[in-house]
């Protein structure tokens, strides 16, 4: 009755070329996180209503739990383990949420984070209804989003601050 | 200080780099996982399942039914054990149960190595069943010749109970009254954490069970497992990772029991059961469902003279917290507004529904929307003022409870309302709102919420706390409280800091319990971790101090009374002269060759007294009546919860407990086929759960009056802040339309009949008798509700403001 069918991959994680050996049928999450421990990656509804498993592929986020794995082949994902250099800095988005008292039981803290990572990796400057809209995809039943998009706009608003000292 | 300081989350990096453990995270590889047959009638019995086709699929272990569980009957509700066997949680499910009775209920589980074989398992499995009728609503379940869902309740009634203050058939025959009266319904809506409840269970040291789960109440759920299971309660060993949210759904035990059993039957390998959102909404607990009935006799000047209450509770299938939640939510009735004649009856009714429990403030969300929604009927029917009528009549100070003799020590109600008041300009929006007309109308509202902290008198109110100091001066911090989110563990090494005198970042808080190794406590429930933890923490921290300054006197020869410990010093108090860290001392003690010690105290504080909590929703809402929709323009809360021990987290609490206020008066509603008794919207598309685009920026504030009994002046805000919303919400759509909406949530299937029965808009039978009295039957398409024609009876224009998304 088995018909397990393994494919051959070979992308980017978080910087660093990978390969793996995954069953046709298993979502990127899952791979993610059994077959390279990021457990950042959290499941909440496994058919992409709740954004909890948001990495970024090729820079633009997605739902990792309706995202085959086999699909991955080439192509470059960030988890949130992504955001933490080599000397264990952590993002200017990350040190944000912790600041604004964004994350609460911090389930859907990975997500938020990589939704928003994508829309700041713009360089634009959004109104707070367009953060709101960019968000929209993750869902969090602890904070009232209140803070993850102070957190956001904040991060954004000294991005574009420093961009503009820079020139 | 650290108290009152918004101190950092302790475990907000861990979260914010992914490297917080959650169970999920922390499963064995080699686990089996499983899946559950879920029964497809609403009532029944399960006469046969044939497994023989599922045994054949590749990868399955083992398949269980209803008919090989042990047959004994457990309780799952999260309350601390009662010893006395009137005062215990009622025990009516088994492991697996044969007699069927919800459309979702649990009748056998595959055992596999990989989901794809078990959903094959599953799909093959073939169930015979002799079915009954069911009945979906309590009222109708109580009426005679209605099924009966369990035996030894014939009536369906789980428990009656009664407030009779004064005599209110007396009372009403004063001349002159006025009366009010109301029916207010709220539905059934489901906690919607992120992280679904997810456990697994092995054995070792020959047939010890370790749990490994998702749970507001490690050491709770470990005594019902072991029930379940009829073990000795030290054979089960429970632990609790990093939960991604609660809110009342895992105060319960879920499929802890059930999961333990399974290891039991493969060996003690281990095995993991995680639930599918969609089994989340159907099969773990839901809010209950309330229908009110509302009389209130006043005075024209608006005092009142008598009220009745009358309120029936959707319990579902089975019992788990069961009556005590329509008790609380009827306890709330005499209070807010006292009374000399008050007549309260409410009935907790099984029907054949998903399981109610415990969900965030437990009753009281049912019982404000009730309360407040009828406190504005009377200022309408008596054309009174909001602010002036609840000011006149809400709890004074000094007020005490005869039954839990709480005491209001402040005039937290009047201090709240006028800090909201302030906050949303409400004085003069209220008159500008006055009188509007168009399609397109604001309306501002309030409305209060009482709540208790903890559950004493009705239960123990036990907290254990256990400080290890270190070598280098910082202590380890155990207790049995639950960090589930809210922000305990952070608020707990604040506490401690100050009860030692070291500074919160030398506080390591030993977030996951395990109930070989923490002490007890309760766990995450009443909103009562704060207020009774502290009183462990504080007992404890002074345990620890004493000990610390009898060494500190060993070694610098100074007497104890002239000692402190300040940040982490041992100070002499007269002058200030720091004599040695707390480092130096500790270090030294613990390798002394006749003094060494390994410096620990622990205590337990069960607490004998309660605290009121206090607040004040403000709304301002924008209705397109057309459109059937509301819009909510601006909202505050503004609680009295004594003193604020992090004003940060508090603020954060507020906003999530506002959010699901706001989704429960709005959006949310779990559907349920009538004629199947199938939950029809058992996901995150269906069942609106609010997201960032659903309500505006959340405005929080805050009265300080701090609270006696506790040691830090604190009292509830766990809960509070999902109380009063959806009545300030329904108040503000009253003012903006002339309509009370009784049924929440207020979204436009809603509207849409409270609205064309109040004559606003065209009916669905106005506007087919219009068509065919103007011979244009060609329409004859059934209408859909936002997709108003033009020609409505009320003048319209372009709308001013657009609504927003859901």
């Amino acid at each position: 009755m088995s018909n397990k069918q393994y494919k051959q991959l070979s992308f980017i994680l978080n910087g660093k070329k990978v390969s793996a050996s995954v069953d046709v049928r298993e979502s990127l999450a899952d791979m993610l996180r059994n077959e390279f421990g990021m457990t950042s990656v959290k499941k909440g509804c496994e058919v992409g209503e709740c954004g909890a498993c948001t990495v970024l592929i090729n820079g633009n986020p997605y739902d990792s739990c309706i995202f085959l794995a086999a699909w991955i082949d080439g192509k470059e994902v960030t988890t949130v383990e992504g955001l933490v250099d080599i000397d264990g800095n952590i993002s200017d988005i990350q040190q944000a949420f912790i600041d604004e008292a964004a994350v609460q039981c911090g389930f859907c803290t990975p997500g938020f984070i990589m939704s928003a990572e994508h829309l700041l990796n713009t360089g634009k400057r959004f109104s707070r209804d367009e953060i709101r809209k960019a968000l929209s995809g993750n869902m969090c039943r602890c904070t009232g989003y209140q803070n993850i998009i102070n957190a956001v706009e904040n991060t954004m608003d000294k991005r574009l601050a420093e961009k503009d000292t820079e020139k | 200080m650290e108290v009152g300081r918004s101190a950092k989350r302790v475990d907000a990096f861990d979260k914010a780099t992914g490297r917080a453990k959650y169970t999920d995270d922390l499963c064995p590889k080699n686990a089996y996982v499983s899946r559950i047959l879920h029964s497809t009638i609403a009532h029944g019995r399960v006469v046969h399942i044939d497994t023989s086709e599922a045994q054949k699929i590749e990868g399955v272990v083992k398949i269980l039914t209803c008919f090989d569980v042990p047959d004994i009957l457990f309780a799952t509700a999260g309350h601390p054990w009662a010893t006395d066997p009137s005062k215990q949680d009622i025990s009516d499910r088994k492991i697996l149960n044969e007699h069927v009775r919800y459309y979702g209920d649990d009748i056998a589980i595959v055992i596999a190595e990989d989901y794809v074989s078990a959903d094959r398992a599953i799909r093959a499995l073939k169930v015979e069943y002799e079915e009954y009728p069911f009945v979906l609503d309590p009222i109708e379940a109580m009426q005679e010749g209605a099924p009966v869902i369990h035996e030894e309740r014939p009536d369906n009634v789980l428990g009656h109970s009664t407030i009779r203050i004064g005599n209110y058939e007396e009372a009403i025959k004063e001349p002159g009254l006025i009366k009010v009266e109301g029916w207010y319904h709220t539905p059934t809506v489901q906690h919607a954490h992120i992280e679904n409840h997810v456990c697994y269970a092995y054995e070792e040291q020959g047939g010890r069970i370790t749990v490994v789960t998702s749970t507001q109440i490690p050491h709770i759920v470990r005594r019902i497992v072991a029930q379940a299971l009829g073990l000795p309660w030290g054979k089960v060993r429970l632990i609790k990772p990093y939960i991604g949210g609660g809110f009342g759904n895992k105060q319960d035990a879920l499929y802890e029991p059930l999961c333990a059993w399974m290891t039991t039957q493969v060996g003690g390998h281990p095995v993991k059961f995680d639930t599918s959102r969609e089994e989340t909404f159907v099969s773990n607990r839901v809010r209950h469902a309330m229908h009110a009935h509302i009389t209130s006799w006043l005075k024209p000047d608006g005092t009142f003279v008598a009220r009745k209450l009358k309120l029936w509770s959707d319990q579902g299938a089975y019992a788990s917290h069961g009556h005590g939640v329509s008790q609380k939510g009827m306890g709330a009735f005499p209070q807010v507004y006292p009374c000399d004649n008050v007549e309260t009856d409410c009935w907790t009714v099984y029907t054949n529904k998903p399981v109610a429990g415990a969900m965030r403030a437990y009753g009281i969300p049912q019982a404000m929307f009730q309360l407040e929604s009828h406190t504005d009927d009377i200022i309408t029917q008596l054309k009174l003022d909001p602010y002036e009528f609840r000011k006149k009549n809400c709890m004074p100070m000094g007020y005490v409870d005869d039954f839990s003799k709480n005491e209001l020590y402040h005039d937290s109600f009047r201090d709240t309302m006028d800090k909201a008041r302030i906050m949303m300009d409400y004085d003069r929006k209220r008159e500008l709102y006055k009188n509007q007309t168009g399609p397109v109308r604001r309306g501002i509202g309030m409305a209060l919420f009482w709540y208790n902290t903890a559950v004493w008198p009705i239960s123990i109110e036990t907290s254990t706390s256990r400080m290890l100091l270190q070598p280098d001066g910082s202590v380890n911090l155990m207790t049995g409280e639950t960090e589930i989110g809210q922000g305990c563990d952070t608020v707990f090494a604040q506490m401690a800091a100050d009860a030692i005198g070291i500074r919160t970042e030398d506080v390591h808080v030993f977030t996951n319990q395990d109930t070989d190794v923490t002490p007890y406590g309760s766990g995450a429930y009443g909103s009562r971790q704060t207020y009774v933890g502290g009183f462990a923490i504080a007992q404890t921290g002074k345990l620890l101090r004493e000990k610390i300054l009898k060494h500190a006197h060993s070694l610098t020869r100074m007497p104890v009374e002239v000692l402190d410990i300040v940040d982490g010093n041992i100070v002499r108090k007269q002058d200030g002269r720091i004599l040695m860290s707390l480092e130096k001392l500790s270090t030294e003690i613990l390798y002394d060759f006749k003094l060494s010690e390994s410096i620990a105290a622990e205590s337990t504080y069960s607490v004998q007294s309660n605290a009121y909590s206090f607040g004040v929703s403000i709304a301002e809402v924008e209705v397109d009546i057309p459109l059937c929709k509301v819009k909510l323009l601006d909202i505050v809360n503004v609680h009295d919860c004594g003193t604020l021990i992090n004003p940060a987290l508090a603020e954060g609490q507020v906003h999530g407990g506002m959010s699901m206020g706001i989704g429960y008066g709005l959006y949310e509603t779990l559907l349920i086929d009538p004629k199947t008794g199938r939950v029809l919207n058992d996901n995150l598309l269906d069942y609106k759960l609010p997201t960032t685009m659903d309500h505006p920026d959340l405005k929080v504030g805050f009265v300080e009056n701090a609270e006696p009994t506790s040691p830090y002046g604190t009292k509830a805000l766990g809960e509070p802040p999902t109380c009063s919303p959806a009545p300030a919400i329904r108040n503000a759509v009253l003012q903006a339309t002339g309509v009370g909406v009784n049924t929440i949530p207020m979204n436009p299937h809603q509207l849409f009949k409270d609205f064309s029965k109040a004559g606003l808009i065209e009916s669905e039978e106005e506007r087919q008798l219009r068509k065919k009295a103007s011979g244009d039957l060609k329409d004859t398409v059934i209408h859909v509700i936002g997709e108003q024609e033009t020609k409505t009876p009320i003048e319209t224009k372009t709308p001013e403001f657009q609504p927003r998304g859901n």
